[in-house]
């Protein structure tokens, strides 16, 4: 196998125009899986949480799940979808290890959801991404390869499946093809993944962990030569896990095809996989034959009509959606550009408005969010609102602050206790004695010592260099192991100086 | 042989209940005929009497506990072995679930346990229902106790043998094209196919999921109601499972009358390549019923010619699809898995060992049919003639009450005579196909012996879409009838079998 | 000229996952030929505006609710398989990535 070569990104776009396609996967967060009754937690023992239904045992019936239903309507909605009056299931038939029945249940050729679309803004330019499809399946099991130098499938001596994952509801998300991006294709992608990852997440139907695999991406990339009218040859990029994958996978799909269509070569059809160590493409499976997945109508479940009342019932329940949010948000809290994106990218914009609403100001709440508890769930690895804490009990902190009671350094370690599973706040504060010294008795021995031990700097200020005085706060607070009242213990070494 | 044996499932209920025996002497009695007579016979893939006394036991305590059970408690039922059964292996007929003990039971078998039946073992079919003659077994073939050279009919022929030899007073089976009506008419036994979703599928082995029906085989039109009333009605595991009320097929069968019913008779089923005797047998039969006060026309149904080759696309697709999961990877048989072999080889070897040559055939008659390409000229005719046949059966439900035919051609033909001959063998589910397109409910019952064989006809009776009382009402009228006539059961006709 | 030909045959059984010798092919061929010539009589009706039926009966909308139902213990789960390693399925290497 010879070296890909790989065209430098700007000149692939002087020649060639990308069109891209996103299919992406979403699990819903149902408590029960798609046809059966077994849990879909993620990260149980192996093979604790199947039946015969999602083992695909003889005998074995699926029966549709009405949450994972009422699930998708609430995507397609948002999506600005149209919900159809009737529709099916349809197997999709192929044989896999790790499918149980060797078919999947899918749809076909009549989706639940079709024909919406979604905005999405890159560099200050909208992009309207249309939606070919949103359709209901179910997830496979997973595998894991033994033996071989990588555990990866190539040189494996065999595998071990799990069927967890098995039958958990899946909803597939399928864009029409996205053209006239040029350069920004790449990050029109992310931008597109990172939308629809927001917006699902507002609608509380799925956490849309990509590092867990609850939101996967395919891309799809093609390339004409500029002025053609017939797009190219595609390719399937399957296993993008996370939105800088999305980017990355789109740039080095477009630089691998760029190479190949400019030395005179084809592109051929086929499934390729994104490796993030490398931040490049191989090519996946060799296929002897085309795949003939002999879809038909699956016999073992009755067609969906959703009745219309249904439908209104659940586009009256959507949330405020995510671009609708973003845009009040800006405005209330008064946020450049910059900081909006941040906050968003940062998946705070809820958590910050639920500490608003909970009683903090504004600036605090997104203080807290994204600076100190930001930097905690990276140093966790977690995403920000898996922390644990609650907007409620971050508004409660600040109330502390501003009632003088918490400076901000301690606020910083209620909130470490907080995390560290002490407790709601003000328990932290109690049982580790966290309180603002601001009592003037004990501020004023403190600073008596501290002017005693700092006599010079005592007598600058003194003299009237009043600017000296933060050096003998800054006293008065190692002192008193960060407790002091910065603000009071300032006022009351002036005074006790002459210099108020 | 014991005198019990030769009693109806509601005499036995009746003398169980009465105290006059109790089921676990009944069990034995039937335990010890299929002891005599199951050697030539070999109706039975399993029995474990052990167990099946322990279950007779555990009915007499329930009932000596004064709970209250229904009319056949403590009767013996012989199940196809196409339902799974927790406490025994079940193999659908097949080599490649040899051994297999499913984790669960049938909906079917957890309500004949529920209403108190016995289970005295598990019956032998044609691999995966596919056939008429039961040749098609892994185990060996099952004999028609009227001539052990010959087919008991099939899919469910162990089920119609077990019954007709007296080795149980009911069975189990399941129709897709006529599996248990051609059974039950060409062993003179009475066998009834309920209203499609009128009786579960759940832990059904999979044939063709549109089409497959659960019903019950006995001597007498009352024991069939009754077994047909104790294991069907709504099941929430099964999506296409009707949420109705039985319809009253107990009542029906008591009634046993005519009058004021007008009969059909169906113009296309007759004639070349039916067997002179069955067809006068059948003539009798519809003379007959004008006697008893019904009103007979002839009725029209062009599209019925259709049904066979539509059946013949839709079964084995849906077949190539169900039986995708028989991959050697979670249950079942694994062939040729040396440690250097790929999962994607044994799959292919074990399927290739497993399954028998109808199987083969049926798998991929039905990939063709759903291939790419073939899918619109092949399945999607077929689900058109499906539709046409169900008109043509709307437009003759207008004009009466049932509807009548032989059920099957000829009578039992030699084992070995069409085991090669895909074809011929087809032929035996001529006339009841059509009742598994559309769903309907359907019934064979005993009409005479033909002249030229002396063995037994059946006359089958069709019902619309949850009129399963009209075809027990006509089909216990024409039994009474003709038992008087005879002056008893048609199968008291039948040889002795030697106990060997 | 037959309605299938020997190695449509063999591409049937490549997708049905069936390792047929030769022999098996040969004589399922010629079956098959039979087979789909007479149920290519289908095709005779003129049906360009029947609607296809999938279903027995026209049922809809048949749900379940989103509740959790005890699963199998991992010794059920796994009682039948023909080899299992770390409470898992052991099956033989895979050649190919998912479909």
């Amino acid at each position: 196998m010879s070296t890909p070569t790989v065209m430098k990104f700007e000149q692939a776009l002087a020649k060639f125009e990308p069109v891209l396609g996103i299919e992406t996967h979403i699990e819903l967060g149902t408590n029960s899986k798609m046809f059966c009754g077994c849990p879909t937690a993620f990260g149980a023992a192996p093979n604790t949480q199947v039946c015969p239904v999602c083992l695909g045992l003889p005998g074995s019936l699926p029966v549709t799940n009405h949450a994972a239903i009422e699930g998708i309507i609430k995507i397609g909605l948002a999506l600005n979808c149209d919900i159809v009056e009737w529709c099916r299931f349809a197997r999709k038939n192929y044989f896999y290890p790790d499918m149980p029945k060797d078919y999947q249940i899918s749809q076909y050729d009549e989706p639940l959801c079709v024909d919406g679309h979604l905005d999405v803004e890159v560099e200050g330019e909208t992009y309207r991404i249309e939606i070919e499809r949103v359709h209901m399946e179910e997830d496979t099991g997973k595998s894991q390869h033994v033996g071989g130098a990588t555990g990866r499938i190539q040189g494996a001596d065999h595998s071990l499946v799990d069927y967890n994952r098995a039958g958990i509801p899946l909803v597939e998300i399928v864009t029409k093809p996205i053209t006239a991006t040029g350069d920004k294709a790449p990050l029109v992608a992310r931008a597109y993944a990172t939308e629809l990852r927001e917006l699902v997440r507002s609608l509380g139907v799925s956490d849309v962990r990509m590092e867990q695999g609850s939101m996967r991406c395919d891309v799809n990339v093609s390339l004409m030569p500029r002025g053609a009218a017939e797009w190219g040859t595609r390719t399937e990029t399957k296993n993008v896990n996370s939105l800088r994958s999305v980017e990355r996978a789109v740039r080095s799909e477009i630089e691998r095809q760029a190479a190949v269509l400019d030395s005179g070569g084809r592109i051929v059809q086929e499934t390729r996989h994104f490796h993030e160590n490398t931040g490049t493409t191989t090519s996946g499976r060799s296929k002897e034959e085309a795949q003939d997945y002999r879809y038909f109508p699956e016999p073992d479940l009755v067609p969906m009509a959703p009745s219309r009342e249904w439908v209104e019932e659940l586009r009256a329940t959507l949330p405020e959606l995510p671009a609708a949010r973003r845009k009040r948000v800006q405005q209330e809290w008064n946020l450049s550009e910059l900081e909006l994106r941040d906050a968003v990218n940062a998946g705070a914009v809820e958590l910050i408005e639920d500490t608003i609403k909970a009683g903090a100001a504004a600036p605090a709440a997104r203080k807290w969010w994204m600076n100190e508890l930001s930097r905690r769930a990276t140093e966790q690895g977690v995403e920000l609102a898996e922390l644990p804490i609650t907007p409620e009990q971050v508004a409660r902190v600040q109330a502390m602050v501003d009632a003088r009671e918490l400076n901000d350094k301690l606020a910083r370690k209620v909130f470490e206790g907080v995390l560290a599973g002490e407790g709601a706040p003000d328990e932290v504060v109690a049982a580790r004695g966290l309180k603002v010294v601001s009592d003037d008795g004990a501020l004023a021995a403190i600073i008596d010592q501290v002017i005693a031990d700092n006599a010079d700097v005592a007598d600058k200020i003194r003299a009237g260099r009043v600017a000296a005085a933060g050096a003998l706060v800054g006293a008065v607070m190692k002192a008193s192991r960060g407790q002091a009242d910065a603000g009071r213990a300032r006022e009351l070494i002036l005074e006790k100086l002459g210099a108020s | 042989m014991s005198e019990l044996v030769k009693k109806s499932a509601a005499e036995l209920g009746a003398l169980i209940a009465a105290g006059e025996t109790s089921a676990a002497e009944v069990a034995q009695a039937h335990l010890d005929r299929v002891a005599a007579v199951d050697g030539e016979v070999h109706a039975f893939l399993h029995v474990d009497a052990e167990g099946v006394l322990a279950q007779a036991r555990a009915v007499d305590g329930r009932r000596a506990a004064g709970e209250e059970l229904g009319p056949l408690a403590g009767v013996p039922v012989a199940h196809k072995d196409v339902f799974t059964t927790a406490d025994m292996p079940t193999t659908a007929g097949s080599k490649i679930l040899e051994g297999w003990r499913p984790p669960y039971d049938a909906t079917v078998t957890a309500r004949l346990r529920k209403a108190g039946l016995v289970i005295l073992g598990k019956t032998n079919m044609d691999e995966f229902a596919m056939g008429s003659s039961t040749e098609n077994s892994a185990y060996g073939p099952t004999r028609n106790p009227w001539d052990l050279a010959r087919i008991p009919g099939g899919s469910s022929g162990g089920s119609s043998a077990a019954v007709a030899a007296y080795e149980a007073p009911l069975s189990t089976g399941t129709d897709t094209g006529g599996s248990i009506r051609q059974p039950a008419a060409v062993t003179g036994i009475v066998g009834a196919k309920p209203t499609y979703g009128g009786s579960s599928r759940y832990g059904l082995i999979a044939f063709a999921s549109s089409l497959d029906t659960p019903g019950p085989f006995a001597r007498n039109v009352l024991d069939a109601a009754l077994l047909h009333e104790a294991f069907s009605g709504h099941d929430p595991m099964d999506s296409t499972s009707v949420d109705r009320p039985v319809p009253p097929v107990v009542e029906a069968a008591r009634r046993a009358d005519v009058a004021g019913m007008t009969v059909g008779v169906v113009k296309e089923f007759g004639g070349e390549g039916y067997q002179p005797g069955v067809l006068a047998r059948f003539n009798e039969a519809v003379e007959l019923l004008e006697s008893l006060g019904a009103k007979v026309v002839e009725v029209s149904c062009p599209n019925f010619g259709y049904a066979m080759p539509a059946y013949y696309l839709i079964a084995p697709s849906e077949a190539s699809s169900n039986l995708a999961r028989f991959d050697a990877m979670r249950y079942g048989l694994r062939v040729g898995d040396d440690g250097s072999r790929s999962a994607e080889e044994v799959m292919a070897l074990t399927r290739a060992a497993g399954f028998g040559p109808e199987v083969k055939r049926r798998i991929m008659l039905g990939t063709y049919a759903l291939s790419s390409g073939y899918y619109d000229a092949y399945y999607g005719k077929a689900q058109q003639v499906r539709t046409l046949i169900s008109r043509d059966f709307d437009a003759a439900f207008e004009q009466v009450d049932v509807l009548v035919s032989p059920t099957t051609p000829t009578t039992a033909f030699p084992i070995g005579e069409r085991a090669d001959d895909p074809m011929a063998m087809y032929l035996a589910d001529l006339c009841t196909i059509p009742s598994n397109m559309t769903g309907n409910a359907a019934i064979s019952v005993p009409c005479g012996l033909a002249d030229e064989d002396g063995l037994p006809v059946g006359l089958q009776i069709m019902a619309p879409v949850l009129g399963d009382d009209r075809v027990y009402r006509v089909g216990a009228a024409v039994e009474r009838a003709l038992e008087d006539r005879w002056g008893g059961p048609l199968l008291a006709q039948a040889p002795e079998l030697e106990a060997k | 000229m037959p309605a299938i030909t020997r190695d449509e045959v063999a591409h049937l059984a490549r997708l049905s996952r069936l390792a047929l010798g030769d022999d098996e092919l040969d004589h399922l061929a010629a079956q098959l030929d039979q087979i789909i010539s007479a149920v290519a009589r289908v095709q005779e009706v003129a049906a360009e505006d029947i609607p296809p039926t999938s279903h027995a009966l026209p049922l809809t909308n048949v749900y379940r609710a989103d509740e959790v139902r005890p699963s199998l213990t991992p010794e059920q789960a796994l009682s039948g398989a023909p080899a299992a390693e770390e409470q898992r399925f052991r099956v033989p290497r895979i050649l190919d990535e998912e479909a």
